[in-house]
């Protein structure tokens, strides 16, 4: 048609980027060659500079180039004035904003940016910083901005308040960067750190280390900030409760103190003439000693379960004959080189044992997995969370927090609306519903502790409670009958071999298949498997250890199935005298 | 007189030079159609305009001597042209579309003295400026310097040489594609200039501690950019779709409307729209965010929830609302300023009217709305350009006294300009103020308007370089709801320490009546100029008006294109602009017409680069050779050198280019998705 601008054609415009773009390559080859060749021949002058700079810009992850461009600027460093390198590190950071300009995530211009400011003579922080804030505005998520940003914070030591205005405005813009979080987290128990000779004045709500512990290093955050910090959270989740960012920094906010590493429990028996020793988290057994009527013993210890490096249980036993007279008294002390605490323990005469431990209640150590803040604090905030949940019954974070909030005022009084909400949880999550049972069976078992605890009996029964998983074991040391039928387990782990004082154990009723955990207990003397998916002998294995083992029920299970069982298992076990199939 | 070569032959020919005019100007001559784009006024944009302080107040002077005065026609020598079987139909001579118009000045009108000082003030201020007295003198600088004034008026379709209003005549020239190289030169110059008037922040400052008087308004009157309508442009509507599709989004920039405002109870007060609004606002309660979000995500995908709204579609939105737990509060952020609708508004079209709102929010920031800097009156002259680019011919103070019409066909053969050539043409099209006497009804409405220039905005805040949307409830049940647009320095349409606000809302009485006592409530004007407050007045917080006008606009959008006409069928009339805030309704129009006038053509394709456009006898440019241009070649040593170090394990959307004025310009490469409830 008459009057129509006339256009090169696809075919016409392809000929020509082609023939562009081979022109470029040639130049580029030609140039890295020379490139090359120069380093080669270790020329250190303002041409090198120039090549390796028309190749970075073209391609700024060009590992080896920045390398060449440090050796020349170092080489400069050395014949030049200070005022003049300065100069030509100014020159060079303007030639990386260009770089950076192309590829705002290039790994070598973040690099060398870095180590041209640490090599300046004056480097100037205050433009490194507002070069970030450019970058972070383009895109707050550019991590190789955030980490050059810690160092420029670091290196030019900008006040903590104002770096926490920076997280104020980044979480202002996006809040669901968590990044601006974490940083926020970083910074608060710093700029308003709790102050250590605030009494606390909630003993029950206080941290699990015991009063006269000597370091209670917290990472926490004053009480007035955290209620500012609470708000300004609440505003996130409010907004917009499917974020998971608000919802982790929540969790860190209503946080956790580690639990102090100690010696929780301390056990003796004269059967066997063993001593146990429990940490509260796992421990090496490297500096423990043991003093047994003020003499030094040379033991051997070994872990629970067997060979591994940290356990909370360690085992040894004495020569024999130490601590087997029941007519005699002893008194162990154990201590503890690395963390300069020890444990006494008192065998009196006419006892087989004896222990000294840390109840779970006077540790409160299932409180929470939250922790430390007052009631009040605790209690409002499961006000607001529950608030939010009748907006929006079906979101699983607040559902998730919800229970952690529970849990942490009041394990027990709140178990049945924890329970409920698990259940919700795992309908409106059901891809993560076996998260949920693992954890849900966690705090089942914790409630179940404390029970047995206030009871102050070594009876441990959780029948018909879902269980999915066993946990805390190194909690139950003590208990010589344990009743766990009618649950979903498939497996007795490994670490159930800490229950040295194990007699009866029942595991009716459950998907049993694997039995690890059940070697090495000495005390073990009863164990029923009824209704369980044990179907081979090797399944079974673990039980020669026990050598107190005589009476064992394997009625329905897929074993009894088999010819020849009953042969088998004598072969196995001779110990069991009363097998029921 | 140039006009002596104008052809005599075109495919189309364009009266009106607005938007819905120059949008078809620009889709025509883009497919190949010959095209010839006149205006009778002697600025481009037609009921579009936008005018500087100064050349406004000429408009106005013009508008006034012009009303009641009649255009003699006279018998000439064109009848000759007419052959057997055709009839004249002659077109209005009174295009006007204006009414009601007053003005009133409320700057003080100082002693010289004083005047001089802050001439002295603003003059070290802005050094580059040119002095209002060689206008000329800018335009010659920016444009074709060798070129005569006349033509320069004519070829550059720019904002600022409308504003000259020398003598030129009617100087023809024809836009080639030579030309273009040229305009983005022209485009960059313009860029500069709104560095250096962007200037420091502290001369604004600096500025706004003298008082700014009637005489500062007229020697700075240059800065100004006032628009005869008000329109802002939505971030998804169809004018941004368009500016992307056919590339003329490269003859302009935007602005991000910054702040959506409500005013409720006598207080103004910031809309939280966005999710950062919400998450930021002190005046929700934890309950209203949650609330407020619950229902702008329901919004977002209304359909999918049917059973939410479907029995009561028909009923009122402003039920609906009360039905869905908002406060009284949220209910009036929703209904005012988000859905922008009045309370009788039914709850589908309230639903749609929100979702259109937040679809468009976080395209280009917090907002759902862009604003063209230099003013809307820029939007049509870049469709002229783009037009003129590919062939269309331009010419202003020239229009059309009749049409030649077929008898037997009862269509348009040709027309007759006011040189009383005759121009055969297969189409015409026509801006609707041309053609009133053909109006088969009566079905006339009118737009009341409004445009103050103050000292403050209307909500101070951190910045003063805000660019604000207020929705104000009808303030009696029944009123209409006025939009007012609150523009500030940057976006290049007052002067630093001003703000241009423009109040619009569909007509119940004159412009005065509907408006006056909402400006009455929300600003201080003093009654007498220059009058200062009391301390301690009520009214103290309130930007001072300093200068007025009113004026009705006649819309008779209603009409629907030229169903309303009695005309040729070849005859297609656009109405416009209407009175609702976004753009839409004039592009849909012009994408209507444009499938009458060719069907079979593609309305507005992509406009291609400048190197891959053929010029007879010039070597094809070359594209520079550098490496910067075009760094990642692919298959080239250049990745496989690098692989090394392109792991990267992270997931986040691709960064925006650093340099780029993302905030700035409507093309997709730039655009951000993120609207509220996306993650």
């Amino acid at each position: 048609m008459h009057g129509r601008v006339k256009l090169k054609s696809t075919a016409q415009q392809e000929e020509e980027k082609r023939k562009e773009r081979e022109k470029k390559l040639k130049i580029y080859v030609a140039t890295r060659d020379a490139c090359f060749n120069k380093r080669k021949e270790g020329a250190m002058d303002d041409e090198a500079l120039q090549l390796t700079q028309q190749l970075l810009s073209a391609n700024p992850d060009f590992a080896t180039l920045w390398n060449y461009r440090r050796e020349i600027l170092m080489h400069l460093e050395t014949v030049k004035e200070e005022d003049e390198v300065q100069k030509q590190f100014d020159a060079e950071l303007v030639f990386l904003e260009t770089c950076l300009r192309v590829n705002p995530k290039s790994y070598g211009c973040w690099y060398h940016r870095g180590w041209v400011c640490g090599r300046q003579p004056k480097p100037n922080w205050t433009r490194e910083l507002s070069l970030c804030d450019e970058c972070l505005a383009r895109d707050d998520r550019n991590f190789h901005c955030w980490d050059y940003r810690r160092m420029v914070v670091k290196e030019s030591g900008v006040p903590v308040d104002q770096e926490l205005q920076f997280t104020d405005r980044l979480i202002g813009s996006n809040f669901s960067n968590y990044s601006s979080w974490h940083y926020r987290s970083t910074l608060l128990p710093l700029l308003h750190p709790q102050s250590p000779d605030l009494p606390v004045t909630c003993p029950k709500s206080s941290t699990n280390s015991p009063p006269n512990s000597p370091h209670t290093h917290s990472h926490r955050v004053c009480e007035e900030q955290l209620l500012k910090e609470y708000e300004l959270v609440q505003n996130a989740f409010f907004t917009d409760p499917n974020d998971q960012s608000a919802w982790f920094y929540y969790r860190w906010l209503l946080g956790r103190a580690e639990r102090e590493e100690m010696i929780s429990c301390v056990y003796m028996s004269r059967e066997g003439e063993r001593v146990v020793v429990a940490f509260s988290r796992p421990a090496q057994a490297v500096g423990l000693m043991l003093l047994l009527d003020g003499k030094m013993q040379k033991v051997e210890w070994r872990s629970a379960p067997p060979s591994v490096r940290h356990s909370p249980v360690w085992i040894c036993e004495f020569p024999p004959g130490t601590i087997s007279d029941i007519n005699n008294e002893h008194n162990l002390t154990v201590h503890w080189t690395e963390k300069y605490t020890k444990r006494e323990c008192a065998l009196y005469t006419g006892r087989a044992e004896s222990w000294c431990r840390d109840t779970a209640t006077d540790q409160e150590l299932f409180r929470s997995e939250l922790s430390v803040e007052k009631t009040s604090v605790l209690q409002s905030e499961l006000q607001s969370c529950n608030q939010l949940m009748e907006l929006e019954p079906e979101n699983k974070w607040c559902l998730l927090t919800i229970i952690l909030l529970m849990r942490a005022l009041d394990p027990l009084g709140y178990e049945k609306e924890t329970l409920a909400h698990f259940q919700k949880l795992k309908e409106v999550d059901s891809m993560r519903s076996s998260y949920y049972s693992d954890l849900c069976s966690k705090f089942m078992i914790e409630n179940t502790i404390l029970k047995m605890e206030y009871a102050e009996v070594r009876v441990f029964s959780i029948s018909e409670k879902n269980l999915s998983t066993l946990c805390h074991l190194d909690q139950l040391l003590l208990v010589t009958h344990m009743n766990l039928c009618s649950n979903q387990l498939s497996r007795i782990p490994p670490q159930f071999s800490m229950l040295q004082c194990l007699e009866v154990l029942e595991v009716d009723d459950n998907l049993i298949e694997s039995l690890d955990g059940l070697s090495n207990l000495p005390k073990l003397e009863e164990l029923s498997l009824k209704n369980n998916q044990i179907s081979k002998i090797s399944q079974l294995e673990p039980l020669a250890s026990c050598p107190k083992l005589t009476r064992l029920d394997l009625r329905g299970n897929p074993i009894t199935k088999t010819d020849n069982i009953p042969a088998e298992l004598s072969e196995l076990l001779p110990s069991v005298t009363d097998l029921m199939l | 007189m140039a006009s002596d070569n104008l052809p005599s032959e075109f495919d189309v020919v364009i009266l009106g030079t607005g938007l819905t005019e120059s949008i078809i100007a620009s889709a025509c001559s883009r497919v190949g159609q010959k095209v010839l784009h006149i205006d009778r006024r002697n600025y481009y944009s037609s009921k579009w305009a936008g005018f500087n302080f100064n050349s406004l107040l000429s408009w106005i002077e013009e508008y006034k001597s012009q009303q009641g005065s009649q255009s003699t026609e006279d018998e000439a020598e064109w009848r000759k042209t007419l052959e057997d079987g055709e009839e004249v139909l002659p077109l209005s001579a009174d295009d006007s579309f204006i009414t009601n118009l007053e003005v009133s000045c409320y700057a003080s009108l100082e002693a010289e003295e004083e005047v001089k000082e802050n001439e002295e003030a603003t003059e070290t201020l802005s050094p580059a400026a040119p002095s209002p007295t060689e206008p000329e003198e800018e335009t010659k600088g920016k444009g074709e310097g060798e070129s005569s004034p006349d033509v320069t008026q004519e070829t550059t379709t720019s904002g600022e040489t409308q504003h000259t209003q020398e003598d030129g005549g009617c100087g023809v020239q024809e836009e080639g594609a030579s030309q273009d190289a040229g305009q983005s030169e022209e485009i960059e110059q313009k860029e500069q200039q709104e560095d250096t008037t962007a200037g420091p922040p502290s001369s604004a400052k600096e500025v706004k501690k003298k008082k700014i008087t009637y005489a500062d308004l007229v020697k700075e009157g240059r800065r100004f950019n006032i628009d005869l309508v008000s329109k802002l442009i939505y971030s998804r509507g169809s004018l941004v779709d368009l500016l992307i599709q056919s590339k003329v989004s490269r003859y302009t920039e935007f602005k991000i409307v910054t702040r959506i405002l409500t005013y409720r109870q006598g207080r103004v007060e910031q809309v939280p729209c966005s999710r950062a609004d919400v998450f930021a606002s002190k005046q929700l309660t934890m309950v209203e965010k949650r609330m407020l979000m619950k229902f702008l995500t329901f919004c977002l995908d209304f359909e999918q929830h049917p059973e939410e709204y479907q029995e009561v579609s028909d009923q009122p939105f402003w039920e609906f609302l009360q039905t869905k737990k908002l406060t009284e509060n949220l209910q009036h952020f929703v209904l005012h300023s988000i859905a922008m609708v009045t309370k009788e508004t039914c709850t589908e079209d309230g639903l749609k009217a929100t979702q259109h709102f937040l679809r468009c929010l976080g395209r280009y920031g917090n907002t759902p709305f862009l604003f063209p800097l230099y003013g809307l009156g820029e939007i049509p002259q870049c469709f002229c350009r783009m037009s003129a680019v590919f062939g269309g011919i331009y010419c202003l103070r020239h229009s059309v006294q009749c049409l030649v019409v077929d008898k037997e066909t009862n269509g348009c053969k040709a027309v007759i300009d006011t040189q009383g050539q005759r121009i055969s043409c297969s189409h015409f099209v026509v801006e609707d103020s041309f053609v009133r006497q053909r109006w088969k009804n009566t079905e006339e409405g009118h737009i009341s308007r409004a445009v103050l220039i103050t000292d403050r905005s209307v909500l101070p805040a951190d910045s003063d370089q805000q660019i604000s949307l207020l929705t104000a409830p009808p303030l009696e049940p029944g009123g209409p709801a006025v939009h007012v647009v609150e523009l500030c320095s940057s976006s290049m349409t007052c002067m630093p320490g001003t703000f241009l606000v423009h109040l619009t809302c569909s007509s119940k009485g004159t412009a005065r009546e509907d408006l006056e006592s909402l400006i009455a409530q929300m600003f201080y004007v003093p009654p007498s100029p220059g009058e200062e407050l009391a301390e301690g007045d009520e009214r103290s917080g309130r930007p001072t008006v300093m200068w007025a006008m009113y004026f009705n606009m006649l819309d008779i959008s209603r009409m629907d294109g030229s169903n309303g006409f009695d005309l040729p069928s070849n005859v297609h009339v656009c109405t416009g602009p209407d009175v609702n805030l976004g753009c839409d309704y004039s592009v849909k129009l012009a994408e209507k017409i444009f499938r009458q006038l060719l069907p079979e053509e593609e309305f507005c394709p992509p406009a291609p680069d400048p190197e891959d456009i053929i010029y007879e006898g010039v070597a094809p440019q070359g594209e520079g050779s550098g490496f910067e241009e075009n760094p990642k070649t692919e298959g080239s040593p250049l990745q496989s050198e690098a692989d090394g170090l392109e792991n990267h394990p992270e997931s986040e959307k691709e960064a925006a280019e650093v340099e780029a004025p993302i905030q700035e310009t409507p093309k997709e490469a730039l655009k951000e998705d993120a609207s509220p409830s996306e993650e």
